[in-house]
């Protein structure tokens, strides 16, 4: 008979409606699988009691590929058809790939399609498929170990994830034949597995110091949404560098030269490392290093010692954490709880600068290599329905803001970052010519004011729209963002009703660093920007007035004098070569003077067509 | 009449309500539905209700409404390990017959 587990009461599931379901965090080095059972929220070990899942894949010609352990210890023998650390090129395009660095050692095939696939011995394969590979052996696991099959999981990613790397993601999971219930952030997940998010409100920092990656994130907690305030990081920083700086010193001790055989430097690798995760619990360790020519050196490294190794790394981590703060805006102090993830959190050294920064004991009861697993088992059981009504739901946020373009290479925001998911926003605009008959919409992503420094996600032409004077016409442009995260966006012209629409498929291509730089630009430019579009406002504004004049002087030129015209075109030829310029105060002042230049036409322009209006009418029909 | 735990399953028990940081026990029962009729409730007790028969096994107080004892009396509450899967069971002297999935029964 089946094997149960300990439900709430009340809660429990009738036979074969079992909600099932688990928690993933698909990591750049290791994955791994969570779920909740018998109310204890635990990663799930495969059969020789491993718990994580290192995110290789190994393809072979006519077999299934190879995923994990096996697969790691091939990547040597076989780097070609083995892939590590595919995370890095989850959503991104060939151009970013190759820029990325030449040192992948895959072969990408040259197609015209955005996305890159890597040549291998099995085909070709895309990230995607690479990452539903891994996720395919973490859902087998989770199936045998509860028992069943899953009815959704909960998969983890960066909080700078941006849309085409999360719908990168969740199309992995479809491709696994997966239920992704939500994608959740890394971070809100580690908060969430320590029940920071029952608090109510309050700001954590998530520091998180893997093995080649280092990720700091400062959340606010808001009536049960975690909003992602700031993010930081390094991704090449991590334990590998504590242990190549203790790597390094072992070198110089022993005499060992930098031009040393591969072997001689592989072992003195592994011995820093081990010597390291010795420090975490005695004061010294004693050193015993093969040479390659025979004999042993033998040495000792104090704990002291180890942290003047460490100490510049650490600190640069704690550098980021001060920036992170500063871009949220907040200071140390303002921080309620700080939560430890990833294997390096473990050193005594880390936890100890990290408190003294923080002013408060960092949170490091969970085992922080599994703690984001868990954290999204938690919320994948909440989502499944497995959890008494009234638990908190948490909503998911957009991580940037959504908008369009407007004249002049400005963007209008119409979705502000951090708006919780779903959203319909509606914003109407208007022509800017005169007998305008189209319109494209533009749009983009991003926190900054001008077109050139945001991302375009797509654009579309509105058509058919009735020929009117300049600003008469009214389009409604609506953004809707659905509980996926995917993005749609319509144009309607209101009095005819004709609409045009947009379905956004994340043009694939922006390379996570980016992502935290356009967010930390949005700051640091803040000046620049408002300057920027102050300048491009007058300059829009100074065109649609030279634009109007041109066009009413052809049409009722004769009603002015020669010396009038003069005055009004050498008005006009200011503001023209003004509008070159820079300065919007200038400009403004020169659009101004040509108002005033004006005043006497317009009025002559408006007593005319009252008088045309008025010509055949007799008074009495007009009252 | 009683229902009982066997020590594996008292001490599963004991670490599931330390985790879950409060409960008085554990609450069995069964209720009708199923492919073969019947299902059995496996709960943390907050509480006893009313017409609750309380037992004491290993350790562990077990809450059974009157209704269910009828069907569950004798049962001894195990917890195995199968491959990869682990769970309580339902060792019942009263089950004739379980469906194919082993999920609900019948007596």
């Amino acid at each position: 008979m089946a094997l149960l587990q300990i439900s709430e009461p009340g809660q429990s599931s009738k036979p074969h409606e079992r909600n099932l379901a688990a928690g993933i965090d698909l990591g750049t080095t290791n994955s791994l699988v969570a779920s909740v059972r018998s109310g204890q929220a635990d990663t799930l070990p495969d059969h020789q009691g491993r718990h994580l899942l290192p995110s290789v894949v190994r393809y072979s010609a006519n077999a299934e590929p190879v995923v994990g352990h096996d697969a790691k210890a091939a990547a040597a023998v076989d780097p070609l058809n083995t892939i590590a650390s595919v995370k890095r090129l989850m959503g991104r395009g060939l151009d970013d790939i190759k820029h990325l660095g030449s040192n992948l050692p895959y072969e990408f095939s040259s197609t015209d399609s955005t996305v890159p696939r890597i040549k291998t011995a099995a085909g070709e394969k895309s990230p995607i498929e690479v990452s539903a590979d891994i996720l395919q052996v973490l859902k087998h696991r989770a199936e045998q170990t509860l028992g069943g099959e899953l009815n959704g999981v909960v998969i983890t990613v960066p909080a700078y994830f941006d849309d085409a790397q999360r719908q990168a993601t969740k199309d992995a999971g479809k491709l696994a034949g997966l239920n992704v219930l939500r994608l959740l952030n890394e971070p809100t997940a580690a908060a969430v597995a320590y029940g920071l998010d029952k608090q109510g409100e309050g700001i954590t920092a998530v520091y998180d110091l893997g093995g080649g990656t280092f990720d700091i994130s400062i959340l606010r907690l808001n009536k049960g949404v975690f909003e992602v305030m700031s993010t930081g990081g390094d991704t090449a920083l991590g334990g590998d560098d504590f242990d190549l700086a203790i790597a390094r010193w072992i070198m110089q001790q022993a005499g060992i030269r930098d031009d040393a055989g591969h072997a001689q430097l592989r072992r003195v690798l592994r011995d820093a490392c081990a010597a390291k995760e010795a420090l975490t619990d005695s004061e010294s360790v004693e050193l015993n290093i093969e040479l390659d020519d025979g004999p042993h050196w033998q040495g000792t490294l104090t704990r002291e010692q180890m942290h003047q190794l460490i100490d510049p790394l650490i600190q640069k981590t704690i550098v980021t954490c001060r920036r992170a703060l500063r871009d949220a805006q907040i200071t140390a102090d303002e921080v309620q709880a700080v939560v430890m993830v990833g294997g390096s959190t473990r050193v005594p050294r880390v936890r100890e600068k990290v408190g003294e920064f923080f002013q408060q004991q960092p949170m490091v009861d969970i085992d922080p290599d599994k703690v984001v697993a868990i954290g999204a088992a938690i919320q994948a059981d909440v989502l499944a329905g497995n959890k008494p009504d009234g638990e908190l739901l948490l909503l998911d946020v957009t991580p940037l803001s959504l908008g369009l373009e407007t004249m002049g290479g400005l963007v209008e925001k119409i979705i502000p970052r951090n708006t919780t998911i779903p959203v319909a926003r509606a914003q109407d605009f208007t022509t800017f010519k005169d007998g305008q008959t189209a319109m494209t919409v533009h749009v983009l992503q991003g926190e900054r004011e001008l077109v050139s420094d945001c991302r375009s996600l797509g654009r579309f032409t509105l058509h058919e729209i009735p020929p009117m004077v300049a600003g008469a016409a009214r389009i409604r442009v609506t953004f809707q963002v659905d509980a996926d995260g995917l993005l749609s966006v319509t144009a309607q012209e209101q009095t005819t009703g004709k609409e045009a629409s947009i379905q956004i498929k994340p043009s694939y291509g922006l390379t996570d660093s980016e992502i935290e730089t356009m967010l930390r630009d949005s700051i640091t430019y803040a000046r620049d920007d408002v300057e920027a579009r102050n300048l491009r406002e007058q300059q829009v504004e100074a065109d649609r007035v030279i634009e109007a004049l041109q066009a009413a002087l052809q049409q009722d030129g004769d009603l002015l004098m020669e010396d009038e015209v003069k005055a009004i075109e050498s008005a006009l030829i200011n503001l023209h070569n003004v509008r070159q310029g820079d300065d919007h105060v200038a400009i403004k002042k020169a659009i101004d003077e040509l108002n005033e230049a004006t005043m006497e036409f317009a009025g002559r322009r408006m007593n005319q067509s009252i008088k045309k209006a008025l010509t055949g009418h007799q008074l009495n029909e007009f009252e | 009449m009683a229902v009982t735990l066997t020590e594996r399953a008292a001490q599963r028990v004991k670490d599931f309500i330390v985790s879950r940081g409060s409960g008085e026990g554990l609450r069995l029962g069964v209720k009708t539905t199923g492919c073969s009729g019947m299902a059995y409730v496996l709960e943390f007790a907050d509480a006893a209700e009313e017409g609750d028969e309380v037992f004491e096994s290993q350790g562990v107080k077990i809450f059974v409404d009157a209704k269910s004892l009828v069907y569950i009396d004798g049962t001894e509450l195990d917890f195995a390990k199968e491959g990869l899967n682990e769970g309580f069971k339902f060792n019942n002297p009263n089950e004739k017959d379980t469906c194919g999935c082993g999920e609900s029964f019948t007596v």
